[in-house]
């Protein structure tokens, strides 16, 4: 049909975009400031490079974490998951380098399926997805311990822990660049490349207002379904990793949903979808870990996290919720 | 000054701008004791800052608000209730659970030792009722039960309770069909003899005129005119807010040459409040769809667009059966679907113009072709529906509802849709962008696009449609060629004739 052509609406505009984050970049460079003035080692490049490596996992699982909660939703059973697949990493491997492989496979295959199973029960079923994962959350534990009898068996092979805890040494400049800080950097291209493609605008736009995505010929529940199959991935990723840098137990992944929704929430993400960028929500973890450590150095109990956890979320969410509402 | 008596209301020189964008400059307004005021202009006018700002929803950046006698600052909505300003939006805001009564005194409950005194919140609820005249809706009567015009006469009882002396009434008849709105003239009728002011705001100029004592013109955030309504014509109204004549205010009809093969066939079609529609659609046409609320007009669009299929009946769409089970069926089949709720399931409000524009093109043709040059496209169909916008990356739900329904247009015409489902497609919207839609749509139709269009209002559906299907009860009451009268559409809406045999 032909239509008069005029002149076309100004381009998009990158500084809106941009804006978004500063707040949460401000806070990241006095956090840094803090941490040198009391560790002025922390900066050199070598401890950074290992500091990166070490929050690679959250960083991940905030990526994942921000794919469910845009979307609309919550995946609270990433962190039994991470544990689960530690667990079961353990066994299956049995300190047979030969089995690190197959294992890696059937645990990123793992973590895709229980998304999968979170997904269908939320989006088919109409369960809530913040009952749906707090059942798999419960599942999950109770699987593990009854599948290893109250104690993990077997041992992870040499092979399957590097990830998580080696690096490439000797890097001009930087010094040491740790694999995990690699495969963060891969995925974390991918996540951001994602959600600038057809599929992240419909997630969002899911998240947004998901009876006029449905009216515009998405599907609302496959997609859906697929950010928790992403989240359930990134708990694999991140549960290997995990794995390699702190070994067995069933301590593993205690209350690392808790760490991924609070990273979200803290950058910039709105709970109940729709608002806020996944670049956003791994900077968000990147600032909780650096907190964390700045808590560490200046001597703070770690008996607090929880403590900080909680009060950074609420403060996060009523910061939010200010902002979209008072216009 | 005249002998007019003192106002209850008056704004001297109102100005206030959102991130140093001037949407309201100087303006001068006042109400008097038992004075219907409407005040009219283009959506982006500055209306609805303008009764935020008088129901303490923002406060103004320059320039003083006067009421009943004092100079006023309002810290927010509650201090304009308490001062006795009543606001009436759009969107009721009931509790549909409770009855009349507990929804009148919400947050206010007569207390006898500490607890809710029913029987004296009944009577007084009567009472109030019974002063604005309305003696059939029972105090105890279930809200949620209620139709549209007895919320509304709830809502407004909830701010008399309030003792409101002025009450400002946003789009009042939006929501109502038009055997509804003559109640709501009597009612209005009943709050000025009272002696309240009333601020009315309103896209139709039929109202105004019927109701108004004066009529204040706003454009691009300034007042253009106060006029006494006696003295004023729909034309010069008209012109003032858009700033120019409108010629004619629906475009030509089809010419024969126009109309080409049929596209869309309904037979038999029925589900949970539809039965027996039969239907055809056809190239070029513009079909309009009459009937009044609740007659099954909407949930013809649903089940075409799949959204509540049909669950008995056959369609076919050139000449196939065709089964269009969800939405994305349908989009794929070649329909676009204007939805009547722009808010609620039209745009995405926290995203993008863009983002908006794209959807249906993300959601369901993949990205094979190119995306650059898909982007450049809605580039173009947005600038060709002349959104006006700050940006393409600005939200859309800081845009005014014509501009926000220009993009979901744009977002449909992205994907060349062969039939297109307007559901009330100018609802809400003013008059320059209602008749830029007007003019879209018949464009549409010329370019050989089947088109159905709902409509509440009588003057848009007979000035639009080449044909008519009136509606009642879930099933076709009639059809009308073009040309029909009001009266014609109306008997056969509410059943005062014989069905036409069909």
């Amino acid at each position: 049909m032909q239509l008069v052509q005029r002149r076309p609406l100004p381009p998009q505009l990158s500084r809106v975009r941009a804006g978004g984050l500063l707040p949460l970049l401000a806070i990241l460079a006095v956090l840094l400031v803090l941490v040198a003035v009391r560790q002025p080692d922390f900066l050199a490049p070598a401890s950074l490079m290992s500091f990166l490596g070490r929050s690679a996992p959250i960083i991940l699982l905030a990526a994942g974490q921000y794919f469910v909660i845009v979307s609309g939703e919550f995946d609270l059973s990433v962190g039994s998951l991470v544990t689960a697949q530690v667990v079961v990493a353990a066994r299956l491997i049995d300190s047979d380098p030969s089995r690190t492989w197959p294992v890696v496979l059937v645990l990123l295959a793992g973590g895709v399926l229980v998304g999968l199973v979170n997904g269908l029960i939320t989006t088919r079923l109409r369960v809530p997805s913040f009952i749906t994962t707090l059942g798999m959350f419960l599942i999950l534990v109770g699987a593990v311990y009854l599948w290893s009898d109250g104690a993990p068996k077997g041992g992870l092979s040499e092979e399957f822990r590097r990830f998580g805890r080696r690096a490439f040494e000797d890097v001009p400049v930087l010094g040491r660049i740790p694999y995990a800080l690699v495969v963060l950097l891969v995925l974390a291209t991918l996540a951001v490349l994602l959600m600038r493609s057809d599929f992240g605008r419909i997630l969002v736009a899911v998240g947004d207002n998901a009876r006029t995505a449905a009216l515009s010929g998405a599907r609302v529940a496959r997609t859906r379904t697929i950010a928790f199959m992403l989240s359930g991935l990134a708990a694999a990723v991140a549960a290997i990793l995990i794995g390699g840098y702190s070994g067995v137990s069933f301590q593993a992944g205690a209350g690392l949903e808790f760490g991924a929704i609070t990273a979200v929430v803290l950058g910039g993400v709105a709970l109940g979808g729709g608002r806020g960028s996944v670049a956003g929500a791994m900077l968000g973890a990147l600032t909780l870990e650096l907190l964390f450590t700045l808590m560490n150095f200046y001597g703070v109990s770690g008996a607090l996290r929880p403590t900080v956890q909680g009060a950074i979320i609420l403060f996060a969410v009523a910061v939010s919720t200010r902002r979209s509402t008072s216009r | 000054m005249s002998a007019r008596p003192p106002a209850l209301l008056t704004l001297r020189g109102i100005g206030k701008s959102f991130f140093g964008v001037r949407v309201l400059d100087g303006v001068d307004l006042d109400v008097a004791p038992g004075e219907v005021h409407a005040v009219v202009g283009e959506n982006g006018a500055g209306k609805s800052t303008l009764m935020k700002i008088v129901s303490g929803g923002y406060a103004p950046d320059t320039g003083t608000i006067e009421f009943a006698g004092q100079p006023r600052v309002f810290g927010g909505p509650r201090d304009a209730q308490r001062a006795g300003i009543g606001i009436i939006h759009q969107e009721f805001n009931l509790l549909p659970e409770r009855t009349v009564a507990e929804n009148v005194y919400l947050g206010h409950e007569p207390k006898r030792r500490g607890l809710v005194d029913r029987r004296q919140m009944l009577s007084r609820t009567a009472e109030l009722l019974a002063t604005i005249g309305e003696t059939d809706l029972p105090a105890e009567a279930v809200v949620g039960r209620l139709g549209v015009a007895q919320q509304q006469v709830v809502e407004i009882a909830k701010a008399l309770a309030l003792d409101a002396r002025l009450l400002i009434m946003d789009e009042p008849t939006a929501a109502l069909a038009d055997h509804e709105v003559e109640l709501l003239y009597g009612l209005v009728r009943r709050l000025q003899q009272q002696g309240i002011g009333l601020l009315y705001v309103s896209h139709r100029l039929t109202e105004v005129f019927d109701l108004s004592d004066r009529i204040t013109v706003l454009k691009d955030g300034r007042l253009v005119r106060t006029m006494p309504t006696a003295d004023a014509t729909a034309e010069d109204v008209v012109r003032q807010m858009v700033g120019r004549e409108l010629s004619s205010y629906y475009p030509d009809r089809a010419v024969p040459a126009d109309i080409g093969a049929v596209r869309l066939t309904v037979r038999g079609g029925g589900n949970r409040k539809l039965r027996d529609v039969d239907l055809d659609l056809r190239a070029g046409e513009v079909l309009g769809i009459g009937g009044l609320q609740g007659s099954g007009r909407s949930a013809l669009a649903r089940a075409l667009f799949g959204v509540e299929p049909f669950t008995s009946g056959v369609v076919t769409i050139d000449g196939r059966p065709t089964r269009l089970r969800s939405p994305r069926a349908a989009t794929r089949a070649g329909l676009a679907y204007v939805t009547e709720d722009r808010k609620g399931e039209g745009i995405v409000g926290r995203q993008s113009v863009l983002d908006n524009a794209l959807l249906a093109s993300r959601a369901v043709v993949p990205a094979r072709s190119g995306r650059a040059a898909r982007t450049a496209r809605v580039r173009e169909l947005l600038a060709a529906v002349e959104v006006r916008a700050a940006g393409d990356d600005q939200e859309i739900r800081f845009l005014s509802g014509g501009n926000q329904q220009k993009v979901v247009l744009a977002r449909w015409l992205a994907l060349d849709p062969l039939i297109l489902l307007f559901d009330e497609p100018t609802r809400g919207i003013d008059v320059g962008a209602k008749s830029a839609i007007h003019d879209l749509v018949r464009r549409l139709a010329r370019a050989g696009a089947a088109v159905l269009m709902i409509s509440s209002e009588l003057p848009e559906l007979l000035g639009m449609s080449d044909r008519l299907l009136v509606m009642r009860d879930g099933r076709v009451a009639g059809e009308l060629p073009a040309g029909a009268t009001e009266e014609d559409v109306l008997a056969l809406a509410v059943g005062t004739v014989r069905e036409a045999a069909a």
